[in-house]
């Protein structure tokens, strides 16, 4: 019955979706990437920049809105970096993502301790303030979940349409599922592969340090080594749940933030005396391991993800 | 078709030369192609057919030469150039993104890439118009994945057509069709050059070239050995010119078949993926007889060599080998039964690319003696065994220990069928013998089967290719759908009447819809 009374408050749902907004942002850029037929395992490590970049900037002073670009374009550098070595270079994707999440985990927290030599507790800066959306936040239990939440989540949500329209109504989207599928096709009519492949992965990996960045500017005030804390790995996941399509992997993303905010709140009843919180944790990833196992039977992975395409080889 | 010699020249190369490593594919090749001709560019694997091609389209540069096409120099290596100046394009292996609809393949590329929309309502209406008058009926929604290899082919046309290509350049493009489907293409290239314009037909079956082409020009190892008005040469001559050497055709002798070493009685397969099962397959190997399989791939000839080479077991019927049913059907069980197998692909499932040729010429012995003994290998008697084999079948190499991926496709061919042969089979898999294969190593290998076949082995002979099967069987199957056709004797069938079974018709009709179409 706890669960029941969990399930119709709004704060729950208000958590959900605040959980679920980084997940989307670094989920849509995973799938950008692997829709033109990149794996991008640099995920976690650029969500670390993106996390450490965005928080810095508006401690050094500058505004909320300039720490989100700044935090984009870091991202899109180590995507550059990323992109130069799997796309024209055709080395490992699996090597070369691992490779990125490590540089720039690292690098994040070498820029950390080198801006901060002398601090012991991060210092805290003023996150994004929640802005209720005049007269739909005043609905019942759905106003304040889904209507008084942070700029970036309103971002994320909307940036799900976006995505989706490009990949399906434009011609760039055409392009760049035909890159994903059969990069000949797209030769063949007189465009670049790589140039639309090394686009994925560098607007793919902006994504993804946004959601990076949401960790810092929006959900805390601070950056912690461990926030992203598998994050990335997650969104990889959710790509796959969704079956590379940017609404059911946001809904995936949702799912996954709405268990864990659910076990959060389980560990508070009754229950949570008895069994040990640990068994609570786990709650979201077996779900999600489940979830994953049933969605992803029938899906359609993009023919060509994680092969390199050489103009004129024979 | 006559070549109007007096027509507008709509394209020009002059002197390509194209070099990769030591290997000159192209050498200084000339070509012109005038409005509304057919020219087929005929030659064997690797004369350099497609390298010349793909030059002209801009996916390789050439190391030197021209291209013009009307009157206009050709900048090199821009696929969107040629495009532009109204090159289409067929590949032999598809273009087509899988996961698109046949409207999004293709308008894929025609719009600028930062348009905000993708309207389709009046390419819809203009690809419904090209199908129309060309007669390559597909629907533009459905998804390219679920088309079958013909329909494919009319995407591929269209999206030449539907970008105002004027010069269009098909490479082999019948390799994948029914005779059906080959004689729709061809109405639909007749009904392109009436409308003026210019088709260039890249084919190694001589037939084809003949029924379509106003012009031959002739490949051979990258040299344009001749240029001939179709109306003035024959199949003959043609042959001969793109192998540089008299030809003789097999001969299949007189033989009464013997007794039926292999026979399946209304057998089942499962489906494996893409791939379908068996339907109620009865079949009899008979000694002394080429069984030929014809049919469109894909329609259950993996399925009937994964069951006969002991990699499938029947879920229903029977099946006898020596006249009794194995105990249990493994791979092991068929070689030990005297089936030899020469697999459909000699890359894959073949031969270990890595290893030499004396470790591939074991690969199905090695566990006994003489080439092991108490789990130990006797490397001098694989040694030898290759030996034999290289001299034999004329295995062109450095020597046994060199490894088999430097060998070219026929030279391989010839190891695994010495490896078949030499354990002395009383049955013969061969799976797609000599596909890919030039016309010297493929003579070698027919020659070697029918040999067999004389000393008393049953061979069952997989083809895509019906005139190989026409030529070589004794009695012929068509297999569709997993379902066999009744078996017709040599000479008792034409090449159209095997083509409608090759299409479905006349098995029983509940069964044959779907899978490959029949135009």
């Amino acid at each position: 019955m706890e669960i029941l009374d969990i399930l119709l408050t709004a704060s729950f749902w208000a958590a959900a979706v605040r959980i679920a907004s980084p997940l989307i942002f670094a989920t849509l850029g995973e799938l950008i990437c692997e829709r033109a037929g990149v794996l991008n395992l640099g995920i976690e490590g650029i969500m670390v920049i993106g996390a450490f970049t965005g928080w810095m900037t508006v401690y050094l002073g500058f505004g909320l809105w300039t720490g989100v670009l700044v935090a984009m374009l870091a991202g899109m550098l180590f995507g550059l970096l990323h992109a130069t070595l799997t796309v024209p270079f055709g080395l490992s994707q699996h090597v070369v993502g691992l490779g990125v999440t490590l540089l720039a985990t690292a690098t994040a927290a070498f820029a950390y301790r080198l801006s901060l030599p002398e601090v012991t507790s991060p210092p805290k800066i003023v996150p994004f303030q929640p802005l209720p959306v005049p007269g739909l936040s005043e609905l019942p239990l759905v106003g304040p979940a889904f209507f008084a939440q942070t700029p970036l989540t309103y971002l994320a949500f909307a940036l799900v349409v976006v995505v989706s329209v490009v990949l399906y109504r434009t011609p760039l989207g055409l392009a760049l599922r035909a890159a994903g599928e059969n990069p000949a096709s797209v030769e063949a009519q007189g465009l670049s592969v790589t140039a639309i492949r090394m686009g994925a992965v560098i607007v793919g990996s902006g994504l993804m340090a946004i959601g990076g960045a949401f960790l810092t500017m929006s959900a805390f005030s601070s950056f912690f080594f461990e926030m992203v804390n598998g994050r990335g790995w997650i969104c990889i996941a959710l790509v796959v749940f969704g079956a590379w399509r940017p609404g059911k992997a946001a809904l995936g993303a949702l799912l996954f933030a709405a268990f864990d905010a659910l076990q959060v709140r389980l560990q508070q009843t009754p229950m949570g005396a008895v069994v040990p919180y640990q068994v609570f944790l786990m709650v979201p990833y077996i779900l999600s391991i489940l979830a994953l196992v049933l969605m992803s039977r029938r899906a359609e992975v993009p023919a060509a993800l994680m092969v390199p395409f050489n103009k004129g080889e024979r | 078709m006559a070549p109007e010699t007096g027509a507008e020249v709509v394209l020009r190369l002059d002197g390509i030369t194209k070099r990769f490593g030591p290997l000159v594919a192209n050498d200084a090749i000339s070509v012109t192609l005038r409005k509304g001709e057919v020219i087929a560019l005929l030659g064997e694997n690797g004369a350099g057919k497609t390298t010349l091609m793909n030059i002209l389209f801009g996916h390789y540069t050439a190391d030197a030469g021209t291209v013009e096409v009307f009157g206009q120099p050709l900048p090199p290596g821009h696929p969107r150039a040629a495009l532009a100046a109204g090159v289409g394009m067929v590949h032999q292996h598809f273009t087509l993104a899988d996961n698109l609809t046949v409207l999004e393949n293709i308008l894929l590329g025609t719009r600028p890439l930062l348009a905000p929309r993708l309207d389709a309502r009046e390419a819809r209406a203009r690809v419904a118009r090209l199908s129309r008058d060309f007669g390559l009926a597909v629907h533009p929604d459905a998804r390219v994945g679920a088309l079958s290899v013909g329909e494919r082919q009319r995407v591929e046309i269209l999206k030449a057509l539907y970008r105002d290509a004027r010069i269009l350049i098909l490479d082999e493009p019948t390799a994948v069709l029914t005779p059906q489907e080959t004689s729709a293409l061809f109405e639909t290239l007749r009904k392109a050059v009436a409308q003026g314009l210019s088709v260039i037909f890249i084919s190694h079956k001589l037939g084809e070239v003949i029924e379509i082409s106003s012009r031959v020009l002739v490949l051979r190892h990258g040299r344009l050995v001749g240029e001939v008005a179709t109306a003035d040469t024959d199949r003959h001559r043609l042959a001969e010119m793109m192998v540089g050497a008299e030809i003789a055709a097999p001969r299949l002798s007189e033989r009464a078949p013997g007794p039926a070493f292999l026979t399946l009685t209304g057998v089942d397969t499962p489906r494996r993926g893409n791939a379908p099962g068996l339907k109620g397959v009865t079949l009899a190997l008979r000694a002394g007889q080429i069984t030929g399989l014809a049919g469109v791939s894909g329609n259950g000839q993996a399925a009937l060599a994964a069951l006969i080479g002991g990699l499938e077991t029947p879920a229903k019927g029977s099946m006898e080998l020596h006249g009794a049913r194995p105990a249990d059907w493994s791979p092991r069980a068929a070689l030990t039964g005297g089936i030899a197998r020469i697999p459909e692909d000699r890359h894959r499932t073949g031969s270990v690319a890595d290893f030499t040729l004396t470790e591939n010429a074991v690969l199905e012995s090695y566990a006994g003696p003489p080439y092991s003994r108490r789990g130990w290998m006797n490397w001098r008697a694989a040694d030898d065994f290759a030996r034999r084999i290289i001299e034999t079948y004329d295995v062109r190499c450095p020597g046994p220990a060199a490894r088999i991926r430097l060998l070219s496709g026929g030279n391989m061919q010839k190891l695994i069928l010495g490896r078949a042969l030499e354990a002395g089979p009383r049955i013969i898999l061969a799976n797609q013998p000599v596909r890919g294969l030039d016309i010297g190593a493929v003579t070698f290998v027919q020659n070697r089967l029918i040999a067999a076949r004389d000393a008393g082995a049953a061979v069952l002979l997989i083809s895509e290719d019906l005139d190989e099967v026409m030529a070589l069987s004794d009695v012929i199957h068509v297999i569709y759908e997993g379902r066999l056709s009744p078996a017709f004797p040599r000479g008792t069938m034409t090449p159209a009447g095997l083509g409608g079974w090759m299409a479905g018709h006349g098995f029983e009709r509940e069964h044959t819809r779907g899978g490959a179409d029949a135009a």
